[in-house]
């Protein structure tokens, strides 16, 4: 079973690599219609990644979420507001430095909590999540799901109220 | 009968044992992911070549023509020609397209039409992966269409294309909410994600205890249905490819086999959503008296025909009511129908039976009602006297 153990080995690495140079090119394309499917490339090969650590239900959820809605939302966005989409247009602007300060704070951040989290390892393989999962939600953490589910009722009705026509009977058909 | 239920099974295992004979284990390992991939690359482009000819023979009678017959005997080679045809087509490039998003799109959109086969299971133990998160799989993975159809009407630069892409994915995110919502129901019933569970909770009766023949399966295979209609941009919700307003949509500039491929997803498409309704709702491949892969391939084929049948029949609809029908009407319809399913779980009996009949009939009663659109009596021109 050796080289099937490396063959797999070096999918992962590949996949690493590719959301790796994925990520970077969804901060460095010029266009920014680009860098959105560069994005969910990016998106792509995390879910790829868990998928390899036999992480199932995260990785399906990812991309139902994060590739198949974020992304969808964002290019939509791009393409309803006027002339983003363009290739004349330059996404860039002179925030640059500023935005590199608040990169490289979140990552020192995260870098500490990383290094002092303890990782466990165990050589068993994990057992089937979904159904652990839902308990969890529907037990331990059944306040901070109905927290979400409260924020996203309100979340709802916000975007409904903006949605709505400031005056209804003004414009006729 | 058993050999012949089991026959793809064996003959893949007979072909692992033989080269089991004289190859290390793990190219046997590695051979046996190669045949299920093999076979379902091969299934899904060859389904695609015969659903179009079925699709122009149906919709032929439909219309009171014969169809193409010229081609083989009752044109069934005409797949084969269209296919030589389209390869030998000159492919067109726009000027101002933007050249990678042009090229991969119709690649692109193809993939997620493929990955989707891999969770049907298409015969007793004959589910190519049979992942625990199946259903899920195929949700996210048939989401993913949007951004190849983004790519294809963002990159040809052209006004009809990113019309029909933008209606594309207003369509898609609206209509995938209720899909999601009346595929709960089964899962909770059947108590898993896994394709091959949901089949195999639904044994019983001689082969017929279907979900589909329960209260709460009714209405959500009627919603699951016309979510995975609008999912594949069929008629009559083919609005972001509408002929008659935006020339082909998200299509428009594609010629040759890369318009082919935008084809072969449609169809395959239609093909796995079909299998997917046949999986949750008419119980996969159980059934009576026939081998299991015949009646998965019996139903998948009759939801088509419907698919075909609605194509036949139905005008296309407007945009406000497309919008309307999956935000107004069946949205609330599958958030009650879940609700139903929770109280068919935990009542027993007739009871079970009335309650939910009585909930879902009365909900639908008055969703139809709040749904009824306001018609003047006498129609005012505001702007032609």
């Amino acid at each position: 079973m050796l080289p099937l153990t490396l063959l797999v080995k070096a999918g992962l690495y590949l996949i690493m690599a590719i959301s790796l140079l994925a990520a970077v090119a969804s901060v460095s394309l010029p266009n920014i219609f680009h860098a959105a499917l560069a994005l969910a490339l990016a998106l792509l090969g995390i879910a790829g990644i868990y998928l390899g650590l036999q992480a199932e239900f995260v990785a399906v959820v990812q991309v139902l979420i994060y590739v198949g809605a974020v992304i969808t939302l964002v290019i939509f966005a791009i393409m309803l507001t006027n002339r983003m989409a363009d290739r004349s247009t330059p996404a860039k602007n002179s925030l640059g430095a500023a935005c590199l300060a608040v990169a490289a704070g979140l990552f020192s951040i995260l870098v500490r909590f990383i290094r002092s989290t303890p990782w466990p390892e165990t050589t068993s393989a994990p057992a089937p999540g979904t159904s652990e999962i839902g308990q969890a939600l529907m037990g331990p953490y059944v306040f901070a799901f109905e927290v979400i589910s409260v924020i996203l009722i309100a979340v709802l009705i916000g975007a409904m109220v903006i949605a709505k026509k400031d005056n209804p009977g003004e414009d006729a058909p | 009968m058993e050999t012949l239920d089991q026959i793809f099974v064996l003959s893949k295992k007979g072909i692992l044992d033989f080269l089991g004979t004289f190859l290390p284990e793990w190219v046997v390992t590695l051979a046996c992911v190669a045949i299920t991939i093999k076979a379902i690359a091969v299934l899904g482009p060859v389904t695609m070549m015969y659903l179009t000819l079925m699709e122009r023979k149906v919709i032929g009678r439909m219309q009171n023509r014969i169809g193409p017959n010229r081609v083989g005997k009752w044109g069934l080679l005409q797949p084969l020609a269209d296919g030589v045809k389209m390869l030998t087509k000159e492919d067109i490039v726009p000027h101002g397209a933007d050249a990678v998003s042009h090229f991969l799109a119709p690649i692109l959109i193809v993939i997620p039409s493929l990955l989707a086969f891999a969770v049907i299971p298409f015969g007793r133990g004959m589910t190519p992966v049979d992942l625990n998160v199946g259903v899920l799989f195929f949700i996210a993975v048939s989401s993913t269409t949007t951004i190849a159809i983004f790519m294809a009407s963002w990159g040809s630069r052209n006004k009809f294309s990113v019309l029909g892409g933008m209606r594309s994915a207003a369509q898609m995110i609206s209509y995938e909410v209720p899909m999601v919502l009346s595929v709960v129901p089964v899962i909770l019933i059947a108590g898993s994600l896994s394709t091959n569970d949901i089949v195999l909770a639904q044994a019983g009766w001689g082969g017929l205890k279907w979900f589909v023949f329960t209260p709460w399966g009714f209405f959500a295979f009627i919603i699951f249905f016309l979510c995975g209609v609008a999912e594949c941009n069929r008629s009559p919700f083919d609005l972001p490819e509408g002929e008659s307003e935006i020339v082909a949509g998200f299509h428009t500039e594609y010629s040759g086999m890369k318009f082919a491929l935008f084809y072969m997803a449609e169809f395959m498409n239609s093909f796995t959503v079909s299998g997917l309704a046949a999986t949750l709702f008419l119980g996969g491949w159980q059934g009576p008296f026939l081998p299991s892969w015949l009646w998965f391939f019996l139903k998948t084929y009759a939801l088509i025909f419907v698919m075909i049948w609605f194509r036949g029949t139905l005008p296309r609809i407007r945009v406000d009511q497309l919008m309307g029908l999956a935000w107004k009407f069946l949205m609330p319809l599958t958030l009650v129908n879940i609700l139903a399913a929770g109280l068919w779980y935990f009542t027993e009996g007739a009871a079970r039976w009335l309650i939910t009949a009585s909930i879902l009939a009365g909900s639908f009663w008055l969703l139809t009602k709040l749904n009824r659109g306001y018609t003047p009596e006498k129609r005012v021109y505001l702007f032609a006297e």
